[in-house]
């Protein structure tokens, strides 16, 4: 019997028209725009000027705050520009344009093919090695690794957990990585398993992979402590608490992180990442970007420079087809559609979905029948229809009370809903708002407490 | 009979005793409140829809009571008539403030603007603007999915379906700022109604909030502001400034002349009444008009260009 998360989840049809398709390196564009803010967090601010030569993997931009991650140059060339782009969402964002020169890269960088197994760094070396490198949450989410790995006092870490999972339908960028740099990301797990002084590591990954499933098997077994572990298909399995429900059994309660159960997730390109940064010295400039879609020439994987505009790589797999309604960043169930084509591939983008006119079209929405279809698939345990309804009226207090903060945005409601109601869009605007009063609140509070305190004194 | 009287007893001096209790509560936990307070709010207009900055009409009565003079605060839905009732019963003077009204400041109909995207989510202006920037080139323009329209409690704003943009009705419109606040892109503002002149209050704005640079905000709309400066020479008043690539007029410096709706070569400036003729064009001395002609050629090309 295979595992899996406890409540909800769906069966979407996995699609993965590119699983077969080994990663391809694309070619360096002519031009590149690095944008500073491609995490969670702060912006990273520039360090270089207009008109500088920087070479493959020097610092372009440094973190710019406690959570935020720094951003190295993905090409060798001259800045040309640092304005203000359009990003993928129609939205203006700073970015660092690069005139591609030559492919010269930073000489600490080791660039040698040969696998280096022995971890020499202590772990706040290592940590602090992954801060310097820019890494991020490769999965999609792009929290910044070393702020992750940085276990708070008082807490301790039991279980490291790689999701290896990739339930979005149609992605294969991580299924490719396991199955090709498996000994790498095997590393990069014992790297974090060191940096954390964890003994445990678990890698899940779904029954849909099972070729991944016996390699990275066979390879575990001159890793002491790491576990692979085959998961049941079930999406959202790749959330963070529906994972470490799946491979530890532990369950997160409402408002508490991963650490508070003792584990800590980590996405295999992270881990492979981390193997990269860490034994060689490279900084997170490339990553490997699934396109896919059904209307689409040629599904492919190809390891793409950040920066590369997302034309490019659409180029390489077949060019945009005229059936097209929908380019997304990321999977069909948690992605964002594109505005445009000419934005770049950042340090988040696990893939670039193309749907047809058809398939795009959201269904024409009607009443709400009560069916609690949205509720029996939410792997939060919510009830989807309250919760948009009270957002969609304002009634932030009652949406606070029926834990809309716990909600992890998955579209499972949305996906399962036959009267097509818009269930998620109207809870994300919800937690927008919940989350600023929750914010103002807590704010407050600590300025009462400080104005106590001065009191006292 | 005995069980009768004894039941009437029984209940009398309960009801004695449970009367004096309260008597004592009562006084004991009084709450004073300014009965004028009270009046105030029975002359207020009794809608509670917080334009005034407070919760509620009973939440101004108590501020309007507690004020020392009332140039500050006042009921915009009341104007100026229940504000004279308001002093009357406080016996304060009312200053007579100007009246206002919610001005739509966009004007990127499906002519203007060319809808390059098609959005299918929700119908809702902040929901889609947590998406992305609009189904156009300008990221600052209307999405015109009418959260104004659902936040307007007086019925006096709409979509119009020939242009997709809110239409605002001055008779209906009370100033409240429920739809001001409403729109996730601060398209609407609140503007002085202007002085009126033959049935029409005169009012003059920028009917655009793009700050993008010239060339860009230049191809995103047809009537898009492109921070040009023109505006800001022609007016007399210095009422017109220009920031980040946008010009606003100051409604307090405003004279709503109407020199600068001609002047505007996008067709940004709005007013509410048929500004003159460019009729003193001609007029002004030659050398003024001479020294003047190199930084506005470029813009006057472009545009006769477009058109």
């Amino acid at each position: 019997m295979l595992k899996t998360f406890k409540i909800g989840g769906i069966h979407p049809n996995d699609n993965k028209l590119s699983a077969g398709s080994a990663i391809q390196v694309l070619p360096v564009p002519q031009e590149v725009t690095v944008p500073v803010a491609q995490h969670i967090g702060a912006p990273a601010k520039p360090v270089v000027a207009v008109g500088d030569t920087v070479k493959v993997g020097q610092l372009l931009a440094e973190a710019g705050g406690f959570v935020s991650a720094n951003v190295h140059s993905p090409v060798s060339g001259k800045v040309k520009k640092i304005e203000d782009f359009i990003d993928g969402n129609g939205y203006r964002k700073t970015g660092i344009i690069i005139t591609v020169e030559g492919d010269e890269w930073v000489e600490t960088i080791d660039r040698s093919i040969g696998i280096k197994r022995e971890i020499t760094l202590a772990p706040a070396d290592i940590i602090k090695k992954i801060g310097e490198m820019g890494l991020v949450g490769m999965g999609g989410a792009t929290f910044p690794t070393h702020v992750k790995l940085a276990v708070p006092p008082g807490k301790k870490c039991e279980a490291l957990i790689i999701n290896g999972v990739e339930c979005e339908p149609y992605l294969t960028s991580d299924h490719r990585l396991m199955l090709e740099k498996g000994e790498e990301v095997l590393i990069g797990v014992k790297i974090l398993m060191t940096a954390l002084g964890v003994h445990n590591a678990y890698i899940g990954i779904e029954n849909n992979k099972k070729d991944a499933i016996e390699y990275l098997t066979k390879l575990a077994a001159s890793y002491p402590g790491i576990t692979v572990q085959p998961l049941k298909m079930r999406y959202p399995q790749g959330g963070e608490k529906q994972l470490i429900d799946a491979c530890i059994g532990r369950q997160i309660p409402s408002g508490k992180l991963p650490i508070d159960v003792g584990a800590v997730v980590q996405n295999v390109g992270t881990a492979y990442a981390v193997y990269e940064a860490v034994q060689k010295n490279k900084p997170l400039i490339e990553r490997v970007v699934c396109v896919t879609g059904k209307p689409l020439q040629k599904p492919s994987n190809f390891l793409v420079r950040i920066g590369t505009p997302v034309q490019a790589v659409i180029d390489a797999a077949g060019g945009v087809p005229e059936n097209c309604g929908k380019v997304i960043g990321g999977g069909p169930m948690m992605g964002r559609a594109f505005t445009r084509l000419d934005v770049p591939v950042i340090k988040g983008t696990s893939g670039i979905l193309l749907m047809s006119e058809e398939e795009s079209k959201r269904g024409e929405m009607s009443p709400c029948i009560r069916c609690a279809k949205c509720v029996s698939v939410c792997p939060m345990g919510l009830e989807p229809f309250l919760i948009s309804k009270v957002s969609m009226k304002g009634d932030w207090e009652m949406a606070e009370e029926n834990h809309i903060m716990d909600c992890i945005e998955c579209g499972s409601c949305n996906y399962t809903c036959p009267s097509n109601r818009p269930l998620l869009d109207y809870i994300r605007l919800g937690k927008g708002k919940v989350g600023g009063i929750l914010r103002a609140r807590a704010a407050a509070k600590k300025a009462a407490e400080e104005a106590a305190a001065a009191e006292k004194k | 009979m005995n069980v009768v009287l004894i039941t009437i007893a029984v209940l009398v001096v309960l009801g004695l005793v449970a009367s004096v209790i309260l008597y004592f509560v009562a006084n004991k936990f009084k709450v004073y409140e300014d009965p004028k307070i009270g009046e105030v709010e029975s002359v207020l207009p009794g809608a509670n829809c917080g334009g005034c900055g407070f919760p509620g009409c009973h939440g101004l009565a108590e501020a309007l009571t507690k004020a020392d003079d009332l140039s500050a605060i006042g009921c915009p839905v009341g104007g100026a008539p229940v504000m004279e009732k308001v002093a009357k019963i406080l016996g304060k003077e009312v200053v007579a403030s100007d009246p206002k009204v919610a001005v739509v400041r966009c004007n990127g109909s499906c002519d203007n603007r060319a809808h390059k995207l098609e959005y299918d989510g929700a119908k809702s202006c902040a929901i889609a603007s947590t998406h992305f920037a609009g189904e156009t080139d300008c990221s600052f323009g209307c999405f015109g999915y009418g959260d104004c329209v659902e936040a307007c409690q007086f019925d006096a704003i709409s979509i119009d379906e020939k242009t997709g943009l809110p239409v605002v009705d001055e008779e209906k419109c009370v100033a409240c700022g429920a739809c001001a606040k409403a729109c996730p892109k601060n398209i609407i503002e609140i503007r002085k109604k202007g002085r009126v002149v033959q049935g029409t209050a005169r009012r003059v704005w920028i009917s655009c909030v793009n700050k993008d640079k010239g060339a860009v905000a230049m191809k995103a709309c047809k009537t898009s502001c492109i921070g040009c400066g023109k505006c800001a020479k022609v007016c007399k008043f210095e009422a017109i400034t220009i920031e980040n690539n946008l010009a606003y007029i100051d409604p307090e410096k405003c004279k709503a002349c109407g020199m600068c709706v001609n002047e505007c070569p996008k067709k940004a400036i709005h007013a509410t009444f048929t500004p003159p003729a460019p009729k003193p064009k001609p007029a002004p001395a030659p050398a003024a008009t001479e020294a003047a002609k190199p930084e506005e050629k470029p813009a006057e090309q472009t545009n006769t260009s477009k058109e």
